[in-house]
């Protein structure tokens, strides 16, 4: 029969000698290469003081952006919801009210805006659906917790901080710059 | 009167040797179980350790203080009194071994001459054999008190195995007894100190044997069958929890470096620090070197015993009573012939 690799090699039955036997040579064999493990450069990133890097098209958990007057760029047309095949985003939109104007960019804005990073797939589509450009996937990743409601995030979790008093407030969140 | 002609100084210097030396030997094990795992790590390319305190030192006090806080469990099924006895005995017969090591030579405080040894008896060796047998009692009982078969079958095969490879051990140590002409550990060591060479130069094959059998006594990696995971779940602490389980592991680590001491004293000269004439310091500071001679002697056999067990599997069951009765025994008489021809030839 031919061989279909080349990986493939026949067993060696021929009996052993009897320093082979002695299996001794072979243990100080062995015991050189874990000794020469010593010296090899640990592979280990020693977590909480050193961190991995990601690589830069990570996507992690979601910000919600504001445009540069401090106002919430999200005008609640429901495309990411629609987007999203894990059906993890839910909205509720409402109406700007007079005087409203310097906190929603848009006459409509989300009133509730809810994800559920336990249903969400980290796939991005959302992003990529959004004509507002109103939403974004961070460099960070959603901390343990200890109740699953604990892990649906409401608009105070995704909001970013108001871009008017802090500049660099979306690169911030997004985790890029940390 | 009897009583009053009592050398009363010369308990008390006693009683203070034996807890220094039981201390020392519980503190070395503590940090014998830390150097294990700090050993495997880096022989597996990991960091180890090194949460608990600078370079994790802390780690074997937090160990002892899990185990400690854990739950005591006594199963219904068990034998109460047996199950409580077991690692006590585990305990007690491993730490019994260091009474007659000799740690150093003699210091002189308080115009005393104290010798650094327990007990400087004139069968040390014979004490040791009787004292390490007694170990396997300890497994034995806990293994059969636990009512948990697993931890009978483990403990059967302890105490076979102990059987097998203690015939072995003697039969290496009488090819020793018979270069040196004594049973006294002090006068063994004395001798080498004296001689030219260690007594490994004379007895290469026999310390073999020796350091083989004392790795099978200890039940380490690749004698831990009484520890085999994979066909008795845990072995003979598979019941215990809390500081009893501590303990079985612990005497352990204890039997470890008590063989390490015993295998410096008999085969590499014991305190006797190499090309160094101790007669020309202070017999306090030569003293001194001698215990941090033996110290690293120690360290260097607890080293071996852990490299050799992160490097090899464990053998089977078979495998293992092949090599000790078929190859050790036969291997053990012939380093006695060979042995008793050369000293028969030089008479």
């Amino acid at each position: 029969m031919q061989a279909l690799t080349n990986k493939s090699f026949a067993v060696n039955r021929t009996p052993m000698t009897f320093w082979e036997r002695l299996y001794l040579i072979n243990i100080i064999k062995g015991m050189m290469i874990t000794f020469s493990h010593m010296f090899k450069k640990q592979p280990t990133v020693r977590y909480p003081e050193q961190k991995r890097e990601f690589s830069p098209v990570f996507r992690g958990l979601h910000v919600l952006n504001r445009d540069e007057e401090g106002r919430e760029n999200c005008t609640a047309c429901g495309l990411c919801a629609v987007a999203c095949p894990a059906e993890a985003i839910t909205m509720e939109a409402a109406e700007r009210m007079e005087g409203e104007e310097h906190l929603y960019r848009e006459e409509k804005y989300a009133a509730k805006y809810e994800i559920n990073m336990l249903r969400c797939i980290f796939c991005g589509l959302c992003e990529e659906a959004c004509p507002k450009d109103a939403i974004y996937l961070s460099e960070t990743f959603a901390p343990a917790n200890y109740t699953r409601k604990g892990f649906i995030y409401d608009k105070n979790d995704l909001l970013i901080p108001n871009t008017l008093t802090d500049a660099g407030a979306l690169a911030k969140a997004k985790g890029v710059e940390a | 009167m009897t009583l009053l002609a009592f050398d009363w100084a010369y308990v008390i210097e006693k009683l203070i040797l034996i807890i220094i030396i039981v201390l020392t030997t519980l503190l070395i094990t503590l940090y014998t179980t830390f150097g294990e795992r700090k050993v495997a790590a880096i022989l597996q390319d990991r960091p180890g350790p090194n949460r608990a305190g600078p370079f994790g030192l802390l780690q074997p006090l937090a160990d002892g203080l899990k185990l400690i806080m854990k739950e005591e469990i006594i199963p219904t099924a068990a034998s109460k009194w047996l199950f409580i006895l077991g690692p006590g005995l585990a305990m007690t017969a491993s730490l019994m071994t260091c009474a007659v090591i000799p740690w150093s030579t003699e210091v002189h405080l308080f115009g005393r001459t104290i010798a650094l040894q327990v007990a400087d008896v004139n069968i040390g060796i014979l004490y040791i054999f009787a004292v390490v047998s007694m170990g396997v009692y300890g497994i034995m009982i806990g293994g059969w008190a636990s009512n948990n078969k697993f931890s009978l079958m483990s403990a059967l095969r302890a105490a076979s195995q102990a059987i097998s490879y203690e015939i072995a051990m003697g039969l290496a140590l009488i090819a020793l007894l018979m270069t040196t002409g004594t049973l006294s550990l002090k006068t063994i060591v004395e001798d080498q100190v004296a001689g030219h060479w260690w007594n490994v130069v004379y007895q290469p094959l026999g310390f073999l044997i020796f350091f083989i059998c004392a790795m099978a006594e200890c039940n380490r990696t690749p004698f831990d069958l009484p520890e085999a995971e994979n066909e008795l779940n845990f072995g003979y602490h598979q019941e215990y929890s809390s500081m009893k389980l501590g303990f079985y592991l612990f005497a352990e680590y204890v039997n470890m470096i008590m063989s390490s001491a015993i295998m410096a004293s008999m085969y590499f000269g014991g305190y006797d620090l190499p090309f160094f004439d101790e007669s020309t310091v202070a017999p306090n500071i030569a003293a001194m070197i001698g215990i941090g001679t033996l110290l690293i002697k120690i360290v260097l056999f607890v080293f071996l015993f852990m490299w050799i067990r992160w490097t090899i599997p464990r053998f089977r069951y078979d495998q293992l009573m092949n090599l000790g009765w078929k190859k050790m025994i036969p291997l053990a008489l012939l380093n006695m012939l060979i042995t008793g021809a050369l000293i028969l030839s030089k008479l």
